[in-house]
């Protein structure tokens, strides 16, 4: 038996994270960490389960003060139906449409896509687009770190191991606007070969991540510098991207079409 | 030939709902996985992690407490280790050699899961790993091979006078993805016997073998289906196996042991689609006609012959396609690798060897420059026409009609020539198909089986006996409504019998879209009788000549005046003779016949008949194929349900459609299954389904009840081929390999 703690309050969750009991994993909307204790994968490194679903200061969406925050227990659904996201950033809305099935959208939570770390997660590239920031918190306080900074290793984060990621924050700037496309393997219910996002900020201004060509979600620095600069975009692509082979698609498949879709969403 | 008509006397023909729709849609229906049995204990299974190698020892770690599991393994045996089919092949637990990964070589038992699955984690096999042959191109082990010619003499000098084309052709494994996995449940009986609840297609197949497993007389072993969560074929021969386990641990436990596989766990270990590599070479003549067929046909049979044999004749059978050809030489053979042992899976070798014939078709049309319906209408089979047994079709042959009821329906004509202009990253295309698909056992399968099938009166109306199983697609509906038209009663008043192998007659396995065909013609059959015998005893009761008896609608009358109710007749002849109960055997055509030996004549009493056109939008960014339309026409001789007959149609085409654009099977290079989740396994889901138009016809077939022919495997045939020539219409590229995934899509492109 695995021991569960259910916390009511933030307080209470940091009681737990600063007592650090041995194979700490933290449970919000269970989508990721239920299919592998259903599998019984690595359940032996499991040594105790807080669970945050209950916590109040981690809900909710506010788009004041030039900034679009994000609770990290907002779930796909919440995201899909707030007025906030189709006002300052309609792109959140529609991926988050695209995750799973309406049980997963019911249950899973931004905060849960963003420590899950997977190449694959759907937010990802577009936060990273959007240059959004983390706010993590624990007993011994809070700090924030940019998306870019966060994902440090396949699935390994800059997560302290007292820690939590209490907020997401996205910058609001005039006049920019976000674009992506995912391409799954079916038309629903399905895992990404590869996902691209843009952030439009000006004709040669943009910011790019993507998904499922690299150990980690990407932002495609080389990508960018050359569409600053006019430059071969594609040629710069690859040098951001490490796709590898899998049961989804190729390595040689994913690298194309990371291109293809890449020019596309830059029009 | 007419389309349906939905004004007319009976049941049949009309679409009564389901008799077993209520529970399933209200959740009364209780599958396996809702039975419990008092002290029962759940089993499991300890399987292989190589794909080939030699047990060396089966190490129970001594650190963990056994005392509440029970465990077995070969040596419990008290029969022999086979399970029964074909060949003897298989074991039922491996004892000394392992041939696929996931084998099964012990099994444990124990009433708490959550100890049963830690006691998994502390057996472990060793084994000596021996090299694994995965590629069936490269196994010397033959299972099974065949050989079909016509006309062979002048082969040589058709390939000399007519263009020759050639195209080789590839299929993998399809998983059947039954909602509900391999499930079932054995009881032990103080008489030694075993009693089994499970999800299954086949009882009988269960039956026998657990009789040598446990080594049994018949009247100690019942095996009776519960309500199934689908089947495809996967439930064919694989029930045989889980139950023969849940048996072993139930005799060792005395006591109750069900069995339930994860999805994982029945994705990896239990049967699938075989793949094929299929080798086409045809002469053609300049105006399109066909004349000569050369093909060479390798399917994987997995580690054991399994039904193996049967899968590659239906295939090499169906390998000419819907086509008149002077000569042919198909040869085709089944060889063993050490994966998973590939068996039945709705279409049964037809999907394979029709996607190679369908696709090949559009090859020689693009070489002639003819349109690729054209060149099918042109040599389409008619009656009169030889297949390549020699069989000579007289009756019941729709090939053309399917194709042009399609082709309207498809605009077929108007989209070939609009679509060819498309431009840009989007390109649409259309692609049709024919195919055909023989109706029951082959060859001499019915006659050597000898089915029997009945109908028992009850004190209100029928019951229908058989073990024919409803696996999803309706048998206990169908059968009520034929047993029904034949003794005049309502639907209401005929009822389907519990399919238990200790009480019903063996109507045969639940496969070959045999079931309303020839186990659906016995039960009419034998209700036409017991209506005549009841005509009799209403005559003598009512003292009117038998020969104006008739019922209808649940009342027997005589010249226009009502006598009597049905209920009423059947109780008073119940109490006064007891019972009524008559079993019919099936009655094979007798000008039907076909030599096993020489594989020549007639391997089908008749044939379904499906077009297919398939509308595809080729996204040349990403390389995904989008459907926009799908229209089919099916000639089933006679739609008993027309409303279930469309749905057989339906998701029958969803499920090839899933075979040509998404399911596929990725391997390492040890033999073990990568992607045996419905998350990585890719199937279709409501939103991947495009537009459909179905239509039935209705050519019937002289011998079939009401002139029903099969019809549940057809639709699986034809879709794949109708994508890959929907695809070269949109892009240009022949992809001779399903699925057509992006990766295969992108290749063909950029080649």
């Amino acid at each position: 038996m695995i021991p569960v703690t259910s916390a009511r309050s933030l307080s209470e969750a940091y009681a737990i994270l600063h007592q650090r009991p041995r194979g700490l994993r933290v449970l919000a909307g269970g989508t990721d960490l239920m299919v592998a204790v259903n599998a019984r994968a690595g359940l032996d490194r499991i040594g105790h389960v807080l669970d945050i679903w209950k916590v109040p200061e981690l809900r909710g969406i506010s788009g004041a003060g030039g900034s679009l925050r994000i609770g990290a227990l907002t779930t796909y659904t919440e995201l899909m139906r707030s007025r906030e996201i189709a006002t300052h950033l309609p792109a959140l809305a529609l991926v988050s449409r695209e995750v799973g099935a309406w049980a997963i959208q019911n249950r899973g939570t931004i905060g849960g896509n963003v420590c899950n770390a997977s190449p694959a997660g759907d937010t990802l590239p577009l936060l990273l687009a959007a240059e959004a920031t983390f706010l993590l918190g624990g007993p011994r306080g809070e700090r924030t770190v940019a998306a870019h900074e966060f994902f440090v290793g396949y699935r390994k984060t800059a997560l302290g191991a007292d820690e939590l990621l209490l907020r997401v924050d996205i910058p609001l700037i005039e006049k920019s606007h976000l674009v992506y496309r995912k391409v799954g393997t079916r038309k629903a219910q399905s895992i990404s070969r590869t996902i691209v996002a843009v952030r439009k900020l000006a004709p040669r201004d943009v910011r790019i991540a993507a998904g499922c060509v690299a150990p980690i979600p990407l932002r495609c620095r080389n990508a960018e510098k050359a569409v600053a600069a006019g430059g071969d975009v594609r040629a710069a692509l690859e040098q951001d991207i490490t796709p590898i082979d899998d049961v989804r698609a190729t390595a040689v498949y994913r690298s194309r079409v990371t291109g293809n879709v890449l020019l596309r969403l830059l029009g | 030939m007419k389309h349906i008509e939905l004004e007319q006397q009976g049941a049949v023909g009309r679409s009564p709902p389901r008799k077993d729709g209520a529970d399933k849609v209200t959740g009364r229906a209780r599958y396996l996985d809702d039975l419990n049995f008092p002290g029962q204990l759940w089993g499991r299974t300890v399987r292989s992690h190589v794909a080939h190698g030699r047990i060396r020892e089966i190490v129970w770690d001594a650190a963990f407490d056994w005392t509440d599991v029970v465990r077995v393994t070969a040596a419990d045996i008290p029969g022999e280790n086979v399970v029964h089919l074909i060949e003897d092949d298989q074991p039922m637990l491996a004892a000394d050699v392992v041939r696929h990964r996931e084998e099964p070589i012990a099994l444990l038992a124990c009433a708490d899961r959550e100890k049963l699955e830690e006691a998994l984690a502390h057996v472990r096999v060793e084994i000596e790993e021996l090299e694994p042959v995965l590629d069936p191109l490269r196994s010397t082990v033959v299972f099974k091979s065949y050989r079909i010619e016509q006309a062979p003499q002048g082969l040589a000098q058709a390939f000399a006078d007519a263009r020759v084309i050639e195209g080789t052709y590839r299929v993998g494994h399809q998983e059947q993805m039954y909602i509900e996995p391999q499930a079932v449940a054995a009881i032990p009986r103080e008489d030694g016997g075993i009693t089994i609840y499970g999800s299954m297609q086949c009882p009988f197949y269960v039956h026998r073998a657990l009789q040598r497993l446990l080594r049994l007389d018949d009247s100690q072993v019942a095996v009776i289906q519960v309500v199934t969560g689908g089947g495809f074929g996967g439930k064919e021969d694989y029930p045989s196996v889980i139950s023969g386990h849940a048996a072993l641990l139930a005799r060792k436990a005395r006591r109750p042991v069900k069995m339930i596989y994860k999805r994982e766990e029945d994705v990896a270990a239990t049967t699938k689609r075989h793949p094929a590599v299929m080798k086409y070479r045809t002469a053609v003549e300049a105006d399109g006609t066909l004349v000569a067929l050369e093909a060479e046909i390798v399917m994987d049979g997995g580690a054991y012959v399994t039904l193996s044999p049967v899968v590659a004749s239906r295939g090499v059978l169906h390998a000419g396609g819907a086509y008149r050809w002077r000569h042919a030489r198909i040869d085709c053979r089944v060889v063993q690798t050490h994966t998973p042992p590939n068996g039945a899976f709705r279409g049964f070798g037809v999907p394979q060897t029709m996607f190679a014939i369908e696709s090949h078709m559009e090859r020689v049309a693009v070489a002639l420059g003819i349109d690729p319906l054209e060149l099918r209408r042109k040599n389409a089979l008619q009656i009169g026409d030889e297949l390549p047994t020699g069989q000579k079709l007289t009756s019941s042959v729709s090939a053309r009609e399917v194709l042009d009821v399609v082709a309207a329906r498809s605009d077929y004509a108007r989209k070939r020539k609009e679509y060819g202009r498309s431009v840009g990253e989007k390109r649409r295309g259309i692609g049709i198909s024919l195919a055909f698909h023989g109706a029951g056992f082959t060859g001499t399968g019915e006659v050597k089986l000898k089915p029997r099938a009945g109908v028992e009166l009850t004190d209100r109306g029928a019951r229908v006996l058989s073990v024919s199983t409803d696996i999803g697609q309706g048998t206990i509906t169908v059968f009520s409504q034929m047993a029904a038209d034949a003794l005049g009663l309502a639907l209401d008043d005929v009822e389907v019998a519990e399919n238990d192998t200790s009480k019903m007659p063996d109507s045969g396995p639940t496969v070959a879209s045999r079931t309303t065909m020839v186990v659906g013609g016995t039960i009419t059959r034998a209700a036409a009788a017991m209506a005549r015998i009841l005509q009799g005893y209403v005559a003598q009761v009512h003292d009117v000549p038998a020969a104006e008896v008739s019922c209808a609608g649940g009342i027997f009358s005589a010249r226009g005046r009502a006598l009597a109710p049905f209920a009423a007749i059947a109780k008073r002849y119940l109490q006064e003779r007891g019972s009524l109960r008559i079993i019919e055997n099936y009655r094979h055509p007798p000008e039907i016949r076909f030599d096993d030996a020489t594989y020549r004549g007639d391997a089908y009493p008749c044939y379904g008949w499906a077009a297919t056109a398939v509308e595809v939008e080729v996204d040349l960014d990403t390389y995904e194929i989008s459907l926009l339309d799908v229209s089919t026409a099916t000639d089933v001789g006679r739609a008993i349900h027309p409303v279930l007959a469309e749905g057989q149609v339906e998701g029958g085409t969803v499920q090839a459609l899933g075979y040509a654009l998404l399911e596929e099977h990725v391997w390492d290079q040890r033999g073990r299954l990568l992607n045996t989740r419905m998350q990585n396994y890719v199937i279709p889901t409501a939103l991947d389904v495009p537009r459909m138009h179905t239509t039935l016809l209705e050519n019937p077939y002289p011998s079939g009840p009401y002139g029903a022919k099969g019809l549940g495997e057809l639709p699986m045939d034809g879709p794949a081929p109708a994508v890959v020539g929907a695809v070269l219409h949109a892009t240009g590229k022949l992809i001779p390999e399903i699925p057509l995934s992006p990766d295969r899509v992108m290749r063909a492109v950029l080649s």
